[in-house]
């Protein structure tokens, strides 16, 4: 294939997003665009698509009336039950739709990143049911507070490779799967695992997690025979913000996008006590894009810090980037105890343990009720399973 | 225009070094000693917390740099007091570029006494306001090339470039090699005439860059083998390696080596 940078379209969100990467990664990823490009326009592949979300990842997920919740609030609060897709998030809307790319591209092998364990697990689901190798990166340290998911990964026949370089999480292992592919891509796949990265990864995750948004649109019209006036989304990277979000960028709907505040804004020279990169970050290039990253005044990437450790990234994408500046998506922050506030009262209220990540979406809509309007959606984009350790020894701490 | 100039001496021996390790202190007096030794151009790295493009051992040496207190500033200071015995040229990462201000940072090279920029996650068609930075300040913009580079996308980065063409020597990242594949052959052959050509990434051994050399190339670039020596503090070791390079690649040549 001989594709230019010029031939893709959807670069650049205004001044973000772009192809920072070695020259040996700029053809696999013009390749992939062009891939991607001419599935998005075939039909088969569409189809195929739609029956493994169907039959095998359980879409769709429910639009479910929360009414102890809404009670609680004083308002009417709908959860987009991202939590019950198989695997317990809704990274496998994504790992479908890249396996499938990736099989048609004729590759045989995926590598992913993974931080908490959900991309990672969503890509072993795919690797096992599509058929192929799979090896996932993952820190030292995330493997260590994710062992559960380490397991599950494994059970499914993906190897989990440690990652012992930098702050050993989820940054250097997509670092580290960046490095390998570079020199496997002509049988590899590199299935990223959220709406951030180098053209094609921004606009493709986005597009396989629009089906969040889509099915969320018509079940809330169905419902309430209207859209409604807030939705509100976590943000790691982006992918579950920008799946809901995307289908509604046009209406006026407010679009509330909750990034971990971690312990609060306090950063050293090297450690950022959060991962509120559209919050606390400036611009800078991260993981082949120009994007909002965590970084000291000489551009050294920080260490970012959240109890969940799906929000643990001093990036985002580069496309919730340029939306928060031109103001169509509102940023806003959840601290810890916040996060950990969610986490309770989804489980106590409704009988729904929502995942970490989630439960800051929950607990900035608990403390911040006004901001929401009269009708809102939260994403609760997967469950808490894998975190109950995590929310035990942050209790007794 | 150093580095141009350089050139018209081939074959060139350049080495990479990762500035500020094993200290910042350390580093001009290294610059002096691989200059002394052959290194005809010094590639000065500035370490970054996230070098995608680079295996093990610079990612190592980064770690060691960014700890034993290296940053931009140090850099161009220890950059200034390295001597001009040799053309220096940065590599370093893009966001430490952007994060100093593009002009700024090419203003700082050129007072500093650096003749051109490597920014390796940085392709042309991203590259052009640094490109006009490097121009207002005389620093020559150094692209590269891969070997999965198709032809138009290399006649492309053939022309953007200045200085020379960094041809990447095989897929994947930094890191000592044992061999010369046939793809780094007809990547040098597919360079256009008059271009100049120098290669690196797992070279490491005086037999792979007489090597490349013979296969057409002006310039061997070693790079992970010298910063590992370094890192077992082997400098003697270290300058015999870039004698031993800068010998092999003048017999390639089938010219005397000119080691002062
Ligand atoms: C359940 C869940 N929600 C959200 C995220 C954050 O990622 P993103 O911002 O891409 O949705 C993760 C990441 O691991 C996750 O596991």
């Amino acid at each position: 294939m001989n594709c230019q940078i010029e031939n893709a379209a959807g670069i650049k969100f205004g001044r973000y997003g772009g192809l920072f990467v070695p020259e040996t990664l700029v053809q696999p990823l013009l390749e992939l665009a062009e891939a991607y490009e001419q599935m998005k326009n075939s039909d088969e592949f569409h189809r195929e698509l739609k029956n493994l979300l169907k039959n095998f990842a359980g879409r769709p997920t429910p639009l479910y009336y929360a009414r102890n919740l809404s009670l609680e609030l004083g308002r009417k609060i709908y959860l987009k039950r991202e939590d019950l897709v198989h695997g317990g998030a809704h990274k496998l809307n994504n790992t479908l739709g890249q396996g499938l790319v990736a099989k048609r591209m004729g590759k045989t092998r995926l590598i992913a990143e993974t931080g908490a364990g959900q991309h990672g697990v969503a890509t072993a689901i795919v690797g096992a049911n599509l058929g192929f190798e799979t090896q996932i990166y993952m820190g030292e340290v995330d493997i260590e507070r994710q062992k559960m998911n380490v397991y599950r990964m494994e059970l499914m026949g993906a190897e989990v490779i440690p990652v012992r370089s930098g702050s050993r999480t989820l940054k250097d292992a997509i670092n580290e799967a960046m490095r390998d592919w570079a020199s496997t891509f002509e049988h590899t796949h590199y299935l990223l695992g959220t709406a951030a990265g180098a053209h094609p990864f921004p606009s493709m995750v986005r597009d396989f997690q629009s089906v969040i948004g889509d099915e969320a649109r018509r079940q809330i019209s169905e419902a309430e025979g209207r859209l409604p006036d807030s939705i509100v989304a976590c943000v790691g990277g982006g992918s579950n913000a920008m799946g809901i979000f995307a289908p509604f960028l046009k209406d006026d709907v407010r679009l509330l996008a909750v990034e971990a505040g971690g312990r609060g804004p306090g950063k050293t020279d090297k450690i950022a006590d959060n991962g509120a990169s559209l919050g606390y970050g400036t611009d800078g290039v991260l993981h082949g894009a120009l994007t909002k990253i965590l970084q000291d005044p000489y551009g050294q990437i920080l260490e970012s810090y959240s109890v969940a450790a799906g929000l643990d990234y001093p990036g985002v994408g580069p496309e919730l980037a340029y939306l928060a500046e031109t103001g169509r998506v509102h940023p806003r922050m959840a601290d810890d105890k916040t996060a950990i506030r969610g986490f309770r009262a989804l489980s106590r209220l409704e009988g729904i343990i929502p995942a970490l990540e989630s439960a800051h979406a929950i607990g900035y809509a608990m403390s911040e009720p006004d901001a929401l309007g009269e009708l809102t959606i939260i994403n609760v984009s997967g469950r808490g399973d894998k975190d109950l350790a995590t929310v035990m020894d942050y209790e007794n701490s | 225009m150093r580095i141009l100039e350089a050139f018209s001496h081939s074959p060139l021996l350049i080495v990479y070094i990762c500035s500020g390790d094993p200290s910042p202190k350390a580093t001009p007096d290294l610059v002096r000693r691989l200059a002394r030794a052959g290194a005809d151009i010094i590639e000065l790295g500035l370490p970054h917390s996230d070098p995608i493009a680079d295996g093990p051992t610079i990612q190592a040496a980064a770690q060691r740099a960014i700890a034993a207190g290296m940053n931009t500033d140090v850099y161009f200071d220890v950059a200034s007091v390295a001597g001009d015995a040799v053309p220096l040229v940065f590599m370093g990462y893009y966001n430490m570029v952007y994060a100093r201000g593009l002009d700024r940072f090419a203003k700082d090279c050129k007072d500093s006494g650096i003749s051109g920029m490597i920014v390796p996650d940085l392709p042309p068609e991203e590259a052009s306001p640094l490109k006009d930075a490097c121009v207002r300040h005389g620093v020559d913009l150094i692209f590269l090339a891969a070997p999965n580079t198709p032809p138009a996308r290399l006649k492309m980065i053939s022309e953007e470039t200045s200085g020379f063409l960094y041809l990447v020597a095989r897929k994947g990242v930094t890191g000592a090699r044992s061999d010369v594949l046939q793809d780094t052959r007809d990547l040098i052959a597919r360079v256009p005439e008059g271009v100049p050509k120098a290669v690196g990434f797992g070279i490491s051994t005086p037999e792979q860059a007489a090597d490349v050399i013979r296969a057409g190339a002006d310039a061997a670039i070693v790079g992970s083998a010298c910063v590992d020596l370094i890192a077992k503090g082997e400098i003697e070791r270290l300058e015999r390696l870039v004698k031993d390079m800068k010998e092999a690649i003048a017999r390639a040549k089938g010219k005397a080596p000119i080691v002062c």
